[in-house]
């Protein structure tokens, strides 16, 4: 008998006690809890912002017309140059200046000679301050905003959702998902909380809302 | 490492829980550690919890969703096992802690690589793992940090989440200086001690391991049945390293870790890093569905272990503790794990949980003494996101580990003895006036300042750890008779 046999032989032994004609949706699962921690008419973005700072990302808001100048403000305060990019992102946005723009396709090693990496995002979650990549439109593949030690991702006002729960929904889970809350962060020495072990040592993000027009 | 089972499943075999608590208590350091380490994230995970005022109903629905699974657990794995191989993975199935070392090494050996990069993962601590590819001439690089401070020590985990939380950091130090130019790039000259430099130190080791690795080796945190989706929840980035450079995957899950549907991930994904580090989220959560074109590896094998698991799901009672999602929530408060730390449990999974896990997953005649581990305070079945009530399943177990060493004695022991002593005294009033007036008189002789330290004869073991009050001079009985006959004849 194959190990699969066995196993799933030993599961249903060990359920002798459930009914033979009990069906999985037989077992009720109350669904109380709700859908999003906020309340009607919460400004979305701003709690957003808020909470991704709170996990020590730095956080900018600017309208459609000042994000070029954004991304040149956020890249020259962190003294990044040479920068990867998706296939596919938007050359318009990209400011002029100082910096060497190496779009994909890129070897791993030619990722980990680079200082850093400009993404769009696939959804934000106001509630937890994340940002969910999905390797679509603007994003690249995994590795992209992985390997480089910076990496500015732009979530445009209406894709942030309110809760973990909006935003599974909003998701297409055969698509490969990373959720991103801050930048990679380790507190196993003396749970002393250090940003930066093998991810991303920075994250900023630049929140696009028309409602903010704002220029840095 | 030894198997007392005799079917594959790791116990390491330390001390039983009280003789190894013993020699943990004597350690002052490792006790500050521990209560400043637990008090801190008990603290952070309160508040954080308490953000969401519906976490009740949060923790109901997560019980709901593990109890429809384990109930119809053969029904999710076939349907995890198609949707795996329709999205292009490869599923393995594997009995016990052999079968699965004996699968991963076979797929390690089919890529002609010698090295794996290993996210840290209690399913691959729990058979042994690193232990029997180093046997095959395969060496296993653990890549999160604390796991990477455990193999360079040659140490085991003391903690769920934290595992190195028994070393401070200039013991992590002096580690990282002598040993990590054995295992690859070395330490800095003049590493000092400060956090951010020791997290930067392994930064700069690790980082040539994943640029060259080609077989990555996880865990799972969940799994989708419905999708075929896997998760894996973590913060330094180190698996999402291995989950995507190296081109084959391999991961190992118990079964027990399959949740039904993506929707369920919604309350799992709320109540995991709250409970667990006390975040809102965790820093980096990856989630894939077999392979993706030009993606992260282009092989993935899902190795999906019982190794005890089925056994533990035959018992009604004891099977709620497969609902574990692992979030070491129950460590932090518990106020024996507190004192003890991981080490004494002998386990992979220490604390309350541990205490009811391992003596299922071994076989309680293995681990008789862990299901005692335990004030039954009450305070694990609290902090559970997914409410299991370990103190149920632990007088359960104790109760299990008492009928089996009955059966297997021919002559009771003291305790019996004393049970059954009592059995009589209490049944008698006039034996229990008796045995009050000479508990009072031999109490006050044993007494110092009204504690008693050590009481004699086979009692000996039990007041070994605790004092006793002194029996009052006057027993309840006594006093009730003088009172209230006076006042009767008052009347």
């Amino acid at each position: 008998m194959s190990s699969r046999e066995a196993i799933l032989g030993r599961v249903r032994a060990a359920l002798a006690d459930v009914p033979v004609d009990e069906i999985p949706e037989d077992v009720p699962v109350p669904r109380n809890y709700r859908r999003a921690h906020t309340a009607p008419g919460d400004d979305l973005v701003t709690l957003f912002a808020e909470r991704v700072a709170d996990y020590r990302a730095t956080v900018h808001r600017t309208d459609e017309t000042g994000l070029t100048d954004a991304i040149a403000a956020a890249l020259t305060a962190r003294g990044v140059r040479r920068l990867a990019l998706p296939r596919d992102f938007p050359s318009a946005l990209l400011p002029s200046g100082p910096w060497t723009w190496h779009r994909e396709p890129l070897e791993v090693p030619d990722l980990d000679a680079l200082d850093g990496t400009v993404t769009l995002a696939a959804a934000g979650i106001a509630v937890t301050g994340t940002v969910v990549l999905d390797t679509g439109a603007g994003q690249g593949r995994r590795a992209l905003t992985l390997v480089p030690d910076h990496h500015l991702c732009i979530v445009y006002a209406e894709q942030i959702a309110a809760d973990v729960p909006d935003a599974l929904g909003l998701l297409d889970p055969t698509r490969p998902l990373t959720f991103v809350s801050g930048p990679s962060a380790t507190s196993d020495i003396e749970l002393d909380r250090v940003e930066g072990v093998h991810g991303p040592r920075t994250l900023d993000v630049i929140v696009v809302d028309p409602t903010h027009p704002e220029h840095p | 490492m030894s198997d007392p089972a005799g079917r594959g499943v790791v116990w390491l075999g330390s001390p039983a829980f009280p003789d190894a608590a013993r020699d943990a208590l004597k350690d002052t350091q490792l006790r500050a550690n521990l209560k400043r380490a637990t008090s801190t994230i008990r603290d952070k995970r309160l508040a954080v919890a308490s953000e969401l005022d519906d976490w009740e109903e949060l923790r109901t629905s997560a019980a709901a969703i593990k109890k429809r699974t384990a109930r119809h657990l053969d029904h999710y794995l076939v349907q995890l096992e198609e949707s795996v191989t329709a999205a292009g993975g490869t599923v393995h199935w594997a009995s016990d802690a052999a079968e699965a070392n004996r699968i991963v090494t076979e797929l390690v050996r089919a890529t002609g690589e010698r090295e794996v990069v290993k996210i840290k993962s209690m399913a691959t601590q729990e058979i042994g793992l690193n232990e029997h590819l180093a046997d095959e001439g395969i060496t296993a690089y653990e890549t999160d940090l604390a796991e990477l401070i455990v193999q360079l020590g040659e140490d085991r985990p003391s903690h769920i989440l934290v595992p190195a939380i028994h070393k401070n950091r200039t013991e992590i130090r002096d580690l990282f200086a002598a040993e990590m130019g054995h295992w690859g790039r070395p330490a800095p000259d003049g590493l000092t001690d400060d956090p951010a430099e020791l997290a930067d130190a392994a930064r700069r080791h690790l980082r040539e391991k994943f640029l060259t690795a080609k077989v990555a080796v996880s865990g799972a945190n969940f799994a989708v049945a419905d999708t075929g989706t896997v998760v894996v929840v973590e913060s330094e980035g180190n698996g999402r390293m291995c989950l995507t450079l190296p081109p084959t995957l391999i991961t190992v899950m118990g079964i027990e870790k399959v949740v039904p549907t993506w929707t369920d991930l919604e309350v799992f994904l709320q109540l995991l890093p709250r409970s667990s580090t006390g975040e809102r989220m965790n820093p980096y959560t990856s989630t894939w569905t077999g392979t993706t074109d030009g993606d992260g590896p282009a092989a993935f094998h899902l190795v999906l272990l019982d190794n005890g698991r089925t056994d533990t799901l035959a018992d009604t009672v004891g099977r709620q503790a497969l609902a574990c999602i692992r979030c070491s929530a129950c460590l932090n408060v518990c106020p024996v794990f507190e004192r003890t730390g991981g080490h004494a449990y002998g386990s992979v999974y220490p604390g309350p949980i541990g205490a009811v896990l391992t003596p299922q997953l071994v076989g309680v005649e293995n681990a008789a003494s862990l299901p005692f581990a335990s004030t039954l305070c009450g305070a694990c079945y609290d902090a559970c996101p997914v409410k299991i009530d370990i103190p149920e399943v632990l007088a359960h177990l104790r109760a299990r580990v008492v009928e089996q060493a009955r059966a297997e004695r021919r002559t009771p022991t003291a305790e019996a003895l004393a049970m059954k002593a009592a059995a009589t005294v209490l049944g008698s009033p006039a034996l229990l006036g008796v045995a009050q007036r000479t508990a009072a008189i031999g109490g006050r002789a044993l007494a110092r300042r009204g504690r008693i330290g050590r009481l004699p004869g086979p009692l000996r073991g039990w007041s070994d750890s605790r004092d006793t009050p002194a029996p009052p001079a006057e027993s309840f009985r006594t006093w009730w008779r003088k009172n209230r006959s006076q006042k009767e004849g008052e009347r």
